[in-house]
């Protein structure tokens, strides 16, 4: 969305006012923002997740090994901190045990808990779908018809062999 | 063009007005985070990755109850209208639906929806399970998000964490995963100038508020969508008392307005929503914008019990009918924008003329008084 206030830049703040009883959005861009003396932060900053990124990267002490720290990737999916800072999304579910420090802080700063009282999840009961007894033929089948659904016939020919050879 | 009749009722039963407290709330909508603990989370996913994820969790949904019998979109092949159709729909959201005009749809990207139900397949968690009833529904609306969770929990393993609960792409959602809202129409407060106070209130107590559209959206229409702000530290059950618990308060303020205006602006009052009601009945362009603040004017008229004859399952259509995509899938073909104002003032004017025709000819005429 162009800025409410020049019409030329893009919007990065976006402003909910009430006006005569009637609510109205406006969008400013960085600019227009700081000409009326609005902090914008580029609306990080003012979230704690936002605060708690940039400060990912800061450090009161130099000699403290944070860029390394940015840098240590998630043995599983080999995502860094830094990749953190910057997307703001974790790159997967193991990155919780490898990064447990900062996203425990992250995640008491955002809730102000650390600790799930909800639904525990107690894994799955039936047999995957790989383990089950006709050894995936019903998942070929579903590929088969998802293939032939998207006209993927050469895609389609080879799950149909590939059926055939197992029944 | 898709074809939106696969479902039943178009994917918009929550548009019916027939819930609870219709009057005041649009819609309410719940939903759960989960991710497969076997994957990498979506920004570290390939395509192929997002295929496997995407065939995995179809196998699961055809295995159950809740989603046996879906229909599905591979949302990464549909045109642009299309996905737009979908997102105007409250179908998809706007980080799957990529809506805009050259934005690009994340390869992967699904939908399966069945009744009220859906599961959005490789948004920013993997699943996003999802349910959307007509009124203020959350026990219901629940009741069917969980169901399908514990379903698709026995089939496909969930990424769980024994201390921080379900894990998610975003911090912000760990924990349940759920985030429940509201979509209630507050002209009253606004009208009154109470409604700053009260949006300040509830995001000290735990509530944040959007637009019609979810995040990042503006409020349009005076459509406040109410919402938890935290994920983590309370049970799902007590996350839904206490926005179900605030949004009755919020309900029971915006009647007390309500109340007042009519008592103490009665003239103001009615002139507002008659005006707003010729407006749409009569207009040749009508902007988004305009067209949601004059709905937002009748629907408080139909509300009060001051304009007769105006049923608010229409008025609820109008609020997606009127978007961009569904005027060109009205028409068979794309509009240019400069098009877009005056079909979708035509559009509104068929309604309303439809709408009077059938519940009688007195709509047009206020109620005689004294």
């Amino acid at each position: 969305m162009k800025c409410n206030a020049c019409g030329e830049r893009e919007g990065v703040v976006s402003l909910t006012q009430i006006v005569e009883g009637d609510v109205r959005t406006v969008s400013l861009c960085a600019q227009c923002a700081a000409e009326k003396g609005i902090e914008t932060g580029l609306g990080l900053s003012e979230t704690p997740l936002g605060g708690f990124l940039a400060a990912l990267g800061e450090s009161a002490d130099p000699d403290a090994p944070l860029s390394a720290a940015l840098e240590a990737g998630c043995p599983s999916c080999g995502a860094t901190l830094r990749d953190f800072r910057e997307t703001g999304r974790v790159g997967c579910a193991e990155c919780y045990r490898a990064f447990d420090a900062p996203l425990r802080e992250l995640l008491r700063r955002l809730h102000g808990s650390t600790h799930h009282t909800g639904m525990r999840y107690t894994g799955t009961d039936l047999p995957r779908a790989t383990a089950t007894p006709d050894g995936g033929a019903r998942e070929l089948r579903d590929q088969l018809r998802r293939a032939i659904e998207s006209e993927q016939f050469e895609l389609a020919a080879e799950l149909r062999d590939r059926l055939r050879e197992r029944e | 063009m898709i074809d939106l009749s696969l479902l039943p009722d178009g994917g918009m039963a929550w548009l019916e007005a027939s819930g609870p407290g219709s009057h005041l709330v649009v819609s309410t909508r719940v939903r759960l985070a989960r991710n497969l603990d076997r994957h990498r989370f979506i920004t570290r996913t390939d395509p192929a990755e997002r295929e496997a994820i995407l065939a995995e969790v179809e196998a699961a949904a055809s295995d159950t109850g809740g989603l046996g019998r879906a229909v599905r979109f591979r949302i990464d092949r549909l045109e642009l209208v299309d996905r737009q159709l979908l997102h105007e729909r409250h179908l998809v959201s706007r980080e799957l639906a990529a809506p805009e005009t050259g934005s690009r749809v994340r390869p992967g990207a699904g939908l399966l929806v069945q009744d009220r139900a859906s599961v959005m397949v490789n948004e920013e968690d993997h699943l996003r399970l999802q349910a959307l009833r007509s009124g203020f529904a959350l026990e219901a609306t629940w009741g069917q998000v969980a169901t399908l969770d514990t379903e698709l929990g026995q089939r496909l393993a969930f990424a769980f964490h024994p201390e921080f609960g379900y894990l998610t792409s975003c911090p912000t959602n760990v924990g349940t995963g759920l985030r429940a809202s509201v979509l209630v129409h507050l002209p009253g407060l606004v009208l009154t100038k109470e409604i700053n106070k009260i949006l300040q209130g509830l995001t000290q107590v735990g509530l944040t508020f959007r637009g019609l559209y979810g995040e990042g959206s503006e409020v349009v229409g005076n459509l406040f969508q109410l919402s938890n702000q935290t994920t983590l530290g309370q049970t799902e059950r007590e996350l839904l008392d206490h926005l179900g618990k605030l949004v009755r308060q919020v309900m029971e303020y915006e009647e007390r307005a309500r109340q007042i205006l009519l008592r103490d602006a009665t003239a103001i009052l009615e002139d507002k929503v008659w005006r707003a009601f010729g407006l749409l009945r009569y207009a040749r362009t009508l902007s988004f914008e305009e067209t949601m603040n004059l709905l937002s004017g009748v629907r408080l008229g139909v509300g009060l019990g001051l304009i007769p004859n105006v049923g608010m399952y229409t008025l609820n259509k109008l609020l997606v009918f009127t978007q961009p995509a569904h005027l060109a899938a009205a028409q068979g073909r794309g509009l240019a924008d400069e098009e877009v104002p005056v079909r979708r003032a035509a559009y509104v004017r068929q309604m309303l003329e439809a709408e009077v025709g059938r519940r009688g000819s007195s709509a047009d005429l206020p109620p005689t008084q004294g």
